[in-house]
């Protein structure tokens, strides 16, 4: 038994009771909420439909594995797994893109592998960096300051670097 | 920049096929990857599905509430003195991150990068929010062990504790980075 099993359906239950004691119609408000959900992931799918055949295209045709032995040195060095790399480079651009590079990865190789629990926490640990500071700093008006790409950068860096080291250290293999 | 990106990869798949003459497995994946992600958008639409409705209970029961309620020292912390009204915005948008909406959290981002505007240190709150927002905090990642479950993974939510080891640890980075970056104060002789 994991602890990590217990918590999604402990945290369901919990919900769904605090609701009920306070007196909210649990019911309506879940479907009301889950129709939002459903439409958010079908209106993703365009979106996946052009980027899983880019994904597909590259990897398909050896590029990818050709721009991972460019890159062998220095992720050989960190200890991360070849495979990922892909995955790290389109992470920070586009979060649909990284959904399609993951799922790409996984018909590949199994989750429950390192570097498909690398992958998986690199996935969840990390961000459209660049998509979220072009959102933001157009909901000010102005140009990004130049100083939070460099900040943004330090922090996705300690991301993909701790990725591989955070699943040797908690998940045993 | 993200068309440009797509472009680059078309270019170097079919560089490639060239050189390693995979041809074949090209055609192949450029017609069968639209099926697939359609598959793709659909499983996680389950996920996203049970997730926004227990995200919509938990707000309306006020549990969404309680939970940015402690988190506001930390917010202190952070970023210092703040109006009620900006600790708010950017408390309701670090909850939206830790719950793992994902795309839901954009609003309350929007919304709390618009507040802090208007606090002492505009650029440099900004900066820290950024930060926090793209070491993607979140407690439960139900994306990725959706699809971890679909492709047989026999504990998809093992990845639990090292997912939040590794966002914390880059989101102290990044805060740390921007808090040396702007300590001299929000001019910058870049912009």
């Amino acid at each position: 038994m994991h602890v990590t099993d217990m918590i999604v359906p402990l945290l369901i239950m919990l919900i769904l009771l605090y609701g009920i004691i306070n007196r909210v119609d649990v019911t309506e408000e879940f479907t009301a909420g889950a129709k939002e959900g459903l439409n958010t992931s079908l209106g993703l799918i365009p979106m996946l439909v052009l980027l899983m055949t880019a994904v597909g295209m590259f990897t398909s045709s050896g590029a990818a594995e050709m721009l991972t032995s460019l890159f062998a040195p220095l992720t050989k060095g960190l200890g991360f797994p070849k495979e990922c790399l892909d995955l790290a480079i389109i992470r920070p651009v586009s979060g649909s893109g990284a959904l399609a590079a993951v799922s790409r990865l996984f018909t590949r190789i199994h989750p429950d592998s390192f570097a498909g629990r690398t992958a998986s926490v690199l996935m969840a640990s990390t961000e459209t960096t660049f998509y979220t500071i072009a959102v933001y700093s157009a909901a000010q008006r102005k140009k990004p300051d130049s100083r939070i790409f460099i900040a943004a950068a330090a922090a996705d860096l300690t991301g993909f670097i701790l990725s591989p080291l955070a699943v040797r250290l908690f998940i045993p293999q | 920049m993200l068309s440009a990106i797509l472009v680059i990869m078309l270019i170097l798949s079919c560089l490639a096929g060239c050189i390693n003459d995979t041809w074949e497995g090209i055609s192949a994946s450029a017609i069968n990857s639209c099926t697939e992600s359609v598959r793709l958008g659909i499983v996680l639409a389950g996920t996203m599905a049970l997730w926004s409705g227990l995200m919509r209970v938990a707000e309306s029961s006020g549990l969404t509430r309680k939970l940015s309620a402690v988190l506001s020292p930390i917010i202190r912390l952070l970023f210092g003195r703040l109006d009620s009204c900006s600790r708010k915005a950017v408390s309701l948008n670090l909850t939206a991150n830790l719950l793992g909406l994902g795309n839901a959290a954009t609003p309350t981002g929007i919304a709390a990068v618009k507040a802090l505007e208007k606090s002492l240190r505009p650029k440099r709150n900004t900066a820290l929010l950024t930060v926090l927002n793209t070491a993607s905090i979140q407690l439960i990642p139900v994306t990725i062990a959706a699809l971890r479950a679909e492709n047989g993974s026999a504990s998809p939510f093992e990845i639990m504790p090292a997912v939040l080891v590794t966002s914390l640890a880059s989101a102290a980075v990044g805060c740390i980075t921007a808090a040396v970056l702007f300590a001299g104060g929000d001019k910058n002789a870049c912009n």
